[in-house]
């Protein structure tokens, strides 16, 4: 009996544990040993100690695409309060077609990064786009948003921003269903105006869904890629995509353009140390401020 | 809901996984050198299953006819055509050679032909060329000779192009402006696209558009002042000759006979002239599949590139190569020497799309848009010099986009953006 209480519990994780295995461990393991090597393109690896990472910390670029990152990471944060504000609102009880903004809220982020992108390019054109035509209306001369340097990542971040609000009010909404409507009918008993339930019972009670959006956003963040490459890499010759390129975007070019396997490798692994690091750090500071019944 | 594991498909998906991690783990590198067998040409009875990696969808109807030709020979033959569009064609194209799994036959271009061929990726065909199956003789020079490597030859081109001017004859017409003969200098062009695009301006339409990149636009202008891109090993970026060419391109732009840089950025030269807003475009001899249907169509015609010091204009041409690990080699061989034979490519030009290379059978691309005068892209074969190359060529294309624009945009002077390219460049080709 015991032999087998032994067993069977190893045995119904060996399979999420093979696939984590093969598809996560050991990938990384790898990559950490590229990283210290010089790659043929075909394989065939010389191993090189560290100089892939002090050519790579030598080079202003990897400075570059971490505060591309780090920028377009933050303007997507903004999706969060954007959000909370949304799903509140579409929480108001009677709310007419509730599901059908929900839908609409939901669609870009389920729509492909790539046919999202075609559309945003279309949109922040100079000469024929529509943002440019709008701020005409104004009589403002709007930018080349995405062939101008220091515009087109915040342009490509705005996307970015638009397209995950959808899944953030999904979130926040099944956070809020939680909320006992019985603290909303006491605070109002005390007087409690709208704003101040909202900041005071709302926002705090959130904070777990809150916390777990922030998290996965700036993962997702940190991975930035499709969207840069279909806005800006897709022309060939665009160079602004060399002052906006995102890590991964720069362990891309090295990769698979100019065959730097080994610097590649090493571009993957200071991704890695960054995202865990932003991970630990949320992770600690979140004793402070969610709060769990 | 109650669900009943089955153990039989529990351990099943275990072993299963346990297999995954063990061929994972060795998928080494088997050594499969590239060596020239003797060929001969397959009885009409050889049994066998090949796949074939392009990247043109548009021209699968074409090669379509042609396996429907080569499968009425050989009906044994099983020819399995694999698109991928060109954006993602040579990541993939890369990642199959590193695991050894090229599709048989598979389109190769320029650029990056030595890089397959220096790692043994691919198969000579000394073996079909020695037992008469495919002829060299029968294609351009320049361009056979793109797909030799230490002597070795490894494919013939299946079709080729030409860079030439496209003149939208309704814009000239809208402008008052004459079409220019056929016999022109690089100073006609230039206030020609000038005049234009003045006469043009209150509608936003263009003279010309500006140099975005090397085969279309910059190494023509390179060559026909006399200059050259690589040579033996280094850059020629830094000389008169060079700065002259690229110096063409800012030109155009600080006369206003080009749109910004910004706004070719953002609407690419192509995009333009289709939309019937520029007057000449500097393009390819593919770019006629683009103009087929268009309302422009009957517009259009072609004219040489403006002459320089010299005249000139770049050539290039896409070829057939197999894997050097097919296990189906001889097959493989057989196809390839087919899609390169006079009736195969015949069928090519007759698709309209693209220049077959068998010289002899481009005829009937020139009749596939009668008004236009394509007759250009065939003349300039004569004065045609192959696409810059190198080993691995992708490392300095990269710094060409990369350094080049603050030249077109006139942020810095021609000379400094040379030099500095130049040094960059030299110091990529070193490392090949």
């Amino acid at each position: 009996m015991k032999r087998r209480d032994g067993f069977w519990p190893w045995l119904f994780i060996a399979p999420l544990t093979a696939g984590v295995s093969v598809f996560y461990l050991w990938p990384i393991v790898k990559t950490a040993w590229l990283s210290l090597t010089e790659s043929g393109v075909f394989g065939g690896t010389t191993f090189t100690g560290l100089d892939n990472y002090t050519s790579l910390f030598q080079d202003g670029d990897l400075y570059r695409s971490i505060g591309n990152t780090l920028l377009y990471t933050a303007i997507v944060l903004l999706n969060i309060p954007i959000a909370i504000v949304v799903a509140s609102l579409m929480n108001t009880p009677g709310l007419r077609g509730a599901s059908v903004y929900r839908v609409l809220y939901f669609l870009p982020y389920v729509a492909m990064p790539t046919a999202v992108a075609m559309v945003w390019r279309i949109i922040f054109n100079g000469d024929f786009g529509v943002v440019n035509y709008v701020l005409g209306w104004f009589g403002i001369d709007g930018p080349y948003w995405i062939s101008t340097p220091g515009f087109a990542i915040v342009a490509v971040s705005v996307v970015g921003l638009w397209s995950s609000v959808g899944f953030s009010v999904i979130v926040l909404g099944s956070g809020l269903k939680q909320i006992p409507p019985e603290l909303y009918e006491a605070a109002e008993l005390d007087g409690a105006s709208r704003v101040r339930q909202f900041f005071s019972i709302t926002v705090p009670l959130l904070t777990p869904s809150i916390a777990f959006l922030s998290i996965v956003t700036v993962i997702s963040g940190f991975q930035l890629f499709d969207l840069l490459y279909a806005v800006l890499g897709n022309s060939y010759s665009n160079p602004t995509i060399y002052s906006s390129m995102s890590l991964v975007y720069m362990f891309y070019e090295a990769g698979f353009v100019t065959n730097e396997k080994g610097l590649a490798a090493a571009i993957a692994m200071v991704v890695l140390v960054l995202v865990a690091l932003a991970t630990l750090v949320q992770f600690r500071l979140q004793k402070r401020w969610v709060h769990i019944d | 809901m109650t669900t009943q594991f089955s153990r039989r498909s529990m351990l099943t998906g275990v072993l299963g996984l346990g297999v995954l991690v063990t061929t994972a783990a060795c998928g080494g590198d088997e050594d499969s050198a590239a060596s020239s067998e003797k060929y001969t040409e397959p009885g009409t009875d050889l049994k066998a299953k090949l796949t074939y990696g392009v990247w043109d969808q548009t021209q699968v109807e074409a090669i379509q006819k042609n396996l429907d030709a080569f499968n009425a020979k050989y009906p044994g033959i099983e020819v399995a055509i694999s698109v991928t569009p060109f954006a993602q064609y040579f990541t993939k194209l890369q990642t199959q050679a590193s695991s050894d799994t090229l599709p048989d036959l598979f389109w190769m271009n320029g650029p990056n032909f030595q890089l397959y061929a220096g790692n043994g990726k691919v198969d000579p065909i000394t073996g079909p060329v020695e037992a008469g199956a495919i002829d060299p003789k029968n294609y351009p020079e320049a361009l056979t000779t793109l797909y030799s490597l230490e002597g070795v030859q490894y494919g013939v081109p299946k079709d080729m192009d030409t860079i030439g001017v496209w003149v939208n004859r309704a814009v000239f017409e809208r402008a008052g402006v004459e079409v220019p003969g056929e016999d022109w200098t690089w100073d006609e062009f230039q206030s020609t696209a000038a005049a234009v695009s003045k006469a043009l301006k209150s509608e936003g339409t263009y003279g010309a558009a500006g140099g975005m990149d090397g085969q279309t636009t910059y190494y023509n202008t390179v060559f026909e002042a006399g200059g050259e891109i690589v040579k033996d090993g280094t850059s020629q970026y830094n000389t008169p000759q060079a700065q002259e060419g690229i110096g063409f391109w800012a030109d155009l732009i600080a006369s206003g006979g080009s749109p910004t840089y910004q706004q070719l950025l953002d609407t690419t030269a192509d995009q333009w002239f289709v939309s019937g807003k520029l007057g000449m475009y500097w393009g390819g001899s593919w770019f006629r599949g683009a103009l087929a249907g268009t309302d422009i169509e009957d517009d259009i015609t072609v004219l040489p590139l403006p002459r320089g010091t010299a005249q000139a204009t770049v050539i290039h041409g896409v070829s057939n190569l197999v894997a050097a690990n097919s296990q189906n080699k001889q097959a493989a061989h057989a196809l390839q020497a087919y899609l390169a034979g006079q009736e195969a490519q015949q069928a090519y030009g007759e698709a309209g799309s693209v220049i077959p290379a068998f010289t002899g059978t481009q005829a009937t691309f020139t009749k596939s848009m009668p008004k236009a005068n394509l007759q250009v892209f065939l003349d300039a074969v004569d004065y045609a010099k192959p696409l810059p190359v190198s080993a691995n060529t992708a490392a300095w294309n990269t710094l060409e986009t990369k350094l080049l624009p603050d030249a077109f945009t006139g942020s810095k002077p021609v000379a400094d953006v040379t030099a500095d390219l130049a040094s960059q460049m030299d110091a990529a080709l070193a490392k090949e």
